[in-house]
């Protein structure tokens, strides 16, 4: 492609992936990960092991797994259940020592458990557990009349309700799809019986709600370790064995509950919690002392993220505009590919480009850059080739060509529709780099994904609210930028010729 | 000066021009005259090396327009576009700039002509700063002359070059342009559907119906020994009603 090269340009310019010697602790994007996570950088903070990078909030087992892999995460919290059905694909593995021997040669590790399980449970309203009897999962098999609501992921593993359902003979006369924050409202109101669960959830803590068991033992072992790269371990044995001294057997089911309760319920941040874990304590002022600093510094990978990715679609989107109006079926070829590529879901995206750029900010701005490229090319073609011809049959007659036409006629008169596609792409890439979290490219994202882990609409707002006045202000510089750029005698008429 | 020897183009399933010859003597106007679709433009673009003929040939001072290169019209036809066709991004200073900046005319060399062409089309050296948007239709007709005029080409070629006018404006620039004309010994190709413009500027008239050459000559011998029953329908349905010719 065109623009190879200045894209390998801005991504050598690309703050680098580590600092010499600092930990990368790495964590999904959900309560428990965040937190396990944040203690792990705590201990290693306080015991003097030396910087910590934090890459916490990452999309998804597909992406701490290529992570850690691939090496851009030191280690994370993971639990022995996903490693085996997950990363290993066997779900023999089991045992901690197992799952150890089998990832060595994949230059990987597990620490010893931590001390709680976190695998799938059903949970049911405690009135209704009384009046039905309802105790275990078998019990459900007498009561056919209820209804369930599942997380997508529960209804669709195969560890999850389909396995269920053959493995105790169970049949529900309802069951539908829910989002995890909505199904403790939906039990609660009534409005369905049973819901999924995890059975480290802080909801747990509440009265009201009953964890039926699991009595003929189909839910996996979901034991919490961390997955640690081998040549980390042994290059910093120390940081591991702080690591291990923590969180090793150190962490009990009611403990883990007490902690998500604190972060999910009563609204604690994660870096409060995780210091009250370790004997230590964040004040409230601290607190956003430090979410301020944290705004400023997200406020400016944002922009990196926007500006950059923008720039090199601007770059490379304007001769792929051009050649595409100059060579109809090229173009059409080439308009084809720009769209395919916006098809990719953009975490799908993310995913397949970590074992060639790791995660963090260079990973999102590729992909940034590839969806910035659409409105773009798109713009520039369509400007190109819906100018007047006789405009361009004048520029002929008089041996216009080349450069100097592109440059005197073609662009200026075109650049109405193509200064509204910067625009879109602009406007667009402030939206989408909100993702770019998921991979720990920082950002706005970072916040909102946080808060969407926590269920806590502050921090959700404090990360949306800056990218949609950011995307506001880009659309007003870009309204001022189009009296620089569009010549005034088109803004009086508006491309068409007089 | 100009000469088109058994011009043929077809665009698909449609003949544009069918056999068609024409030859303009140097410093004389002619006036392409025809209904919609007759092929009329067509015969403008080939002149232009717009459109390269099926068959046949043209040629216009001296070169094959489309084939002798890409450069080879400019200096030597100067074209005004349909409605003026000036440049809405550029001034009208920009626009008359245009074809000498192509042509890699210095600045001063540049500046001189266009003092000059204002004052030759009594175009207000004031108003040359101005865009197209800001000027009005005569302005702009006269803005779209100067243009053509700039590298002092010893061909004219004006499509409908005052189609959109008004009619007192119209009459205007139809005399001005049969005084330039006359002054500056251009050879002129004008395509219109007005034949009252023909008359005025005094030139003969190739009367195109369907891409064939129906008739040619002044508009005395179309008047007086028209070839078909067309030429007189044609030139008829142009001509003033009865009571206006009575009052007037």
């Amino acid at each position: 492609m065109l623009g190879l090269t200045l894209l390998a340009v801005l991504l050598a310019a690309t703050p680098g992936l580590a600092a010499d010697g600092a930990v990368r602790i790495g964590s999904k994007s959900f309560t428990e990960s965040y937190l396990l996570a944040e203690i792990a950088a705590q201990a290693l903070e306080a015991g003097g092991e030396g910087r910590v990078e934090r890459r916490l909030g990452l999309g998804g087992t597909g992406i701490t797994h290529r992570a850690v892999a691939h090496g851009s995460i030191d280690v994370y919290p993971e639990y022995t259940g996903t490693i085996a059905l997950a990363i290993l694909k066997d779900p023999a593995a089991t045992s901690v020592e197992a799952i150890r021997a089998r990832l060595r040669p994949r230059g990987l590790t597990v620490s010893g458990p931590l001390g709680f399980d976190n695998t799938y449970a059903l949970a049911v309203r405690e009135d209704v557990a009384r009046r039905l009897g309802l105790a275990r999962i078998s019990d459900l098999a007498r009561h056919p009349g209820l209804t369930g609501a599942f997380t997508s992921g529960f209804l669709e593993r195969d560890d999850g309700w389909p396995g269920l359902r053959r493995h105790y003979g169970l049949q529900l006369a309802g069951v539908r799809a829910i989002e995890h924050a909505l199904a403790y409202q939906a039990l609660g109101s009534g409005a369905v019986d049973v819901i999924d669960v995890f059975s480290t959830d802080g909801h747990l803590t509440r009265p009201g709600l009953v964890v039926l068991e699991d009595d003929r033992g189909f839910f996996p072992a979901y034991s919490a370790v961390l997955l640690a790269r081998l040549d980390f371990v042994e290059r910093r044995p120390r940081a591991w064995a702080a690591l291990e001294r923590t969180l090793v057997g150190r962490v009990d089911g009611p403990t883990i509950r007490r902690l998500n309760a604190l972060a999910d319920l009563e609204g604690r941040s994660v870096r409060q919690v995780a210091a009250g874990f370790l004997g230590r304590e964040v004040t409230d002022d601290d607190e956003r002392a430090r979410l301020r600093r944290e705004l400023l510094t997200l406020t400016l990978e944002h922009l990196w993220l926007v500006a950059a990715a923008v720039a090199a679609a601007v770059v490379v989107g304007l001769p792929l505009g051009l050649l595409a109006a100059r060579r109809a079926r090229l173009g059409q070829v080439e308009l084809m590919g720009v769209a395919v590529l916006q098809t990719i879901p953009a975490l799908a995206l993310l995913c397949f480009m970590i074992p060639f750029l790791g995660i963090g900010t260079t990973p999102a701005l590729v992909a940034l850059f590839l969806y910035a490229l659409l409105p773009i090319v798109r713009a520039t073609y369509t400007g190109l080739v819906t100018l007047d011809r006789r405009l361009l049959e004048f520029a002929d007659v008089i041996g216009l060509t080349g450069w100097r036409r592109l440059a005197r006629v073609e662009l200026p008169l075109a650049s109405v529709p193509i200064l509204a596609g910067i625009k879109t792409a602009v406007v667009w890439t402030v939206g989408t780099a909100t993702l770019a979290a998921f991979i720990g490219g920082g950002g706005y994202g970072s916040l909102i994904v946080r808060g969407l882990a926590l269920d806590d609409v502050g921090t959700i707002l404090a990360g949306a609210i800056p990218a949609a006045v950011m995307a506001l202000v880009f659309h007003g510089l870009f309204e001022a930028l189009d009296r620089l750029v569009i010549p005034r005698g088109l803004r009086l008429v508006m491309s068409s010729p007089v | 000066m100009i000469g088109v020897r058994h011009v043929s183009k077809r665009f698909g399933p449609v003949v544009a021009l069918d056999d068609v010859s024409l030859d303009v003597a140097p410093g004389t106007t002619h006036v392409l005259l025809g209904p919609s679709g007759s092929g009329k433009s067509t015969l403008l673009r080939v002149l232009l090396g717009l459109v390269v003929p099926d068959a046949g040939e043209a040629q216009v001072d001296g070169v094959r327009p489309g084939l002798s290169g890409r450069h080879a019209l400019a200096g030597r036809v100067g074209y005004v576009v349909q409605e003026g066709g000036l440049y809405p991004h550029l001034t009208a200073e920009g626009n008359v700039r245009l074809p000498a900046q192509a042509a890699g005319w210095s600045r001063a060399r540049t500046d001189a002509r266009v003092r000059e062409l204002a004052g030759l089309v009594g175009f207000d050296d004031a108003m040359l700063a101005r865009y197209p948007a800001e000027l009005s239709g005569g302005q702009r007709q006269r803005v779209g002359l100067m243009r053509a005029l700039v590298l002092d080409p010893p061909v004219l070629v004006l499509d409908e070059p005052l189609g959109a006018l008004d009619p007192i404006v119209r009459a205007d620039l139809q005399s001005e342009l049969r005084r330039l004309f006359a002054i500056l010994g251009k050879t002129v190709v004008l395509v219109t559907h007005d034949v009252r413009e023909a008359v005025v500027l005094g030139a003969t008239i190739t009367l195109l119906r369907a891409g064939r050459v129906v008739q040619q000559g002044t508009f005395a011998e179309l008047a007086r020994h028209p070839v078909e029953a067309f030429v007189t329908e044609f030139l008829k349905a142009q001509a003033p009603p009865a009571e206006l010719r009575e009052h007037l």
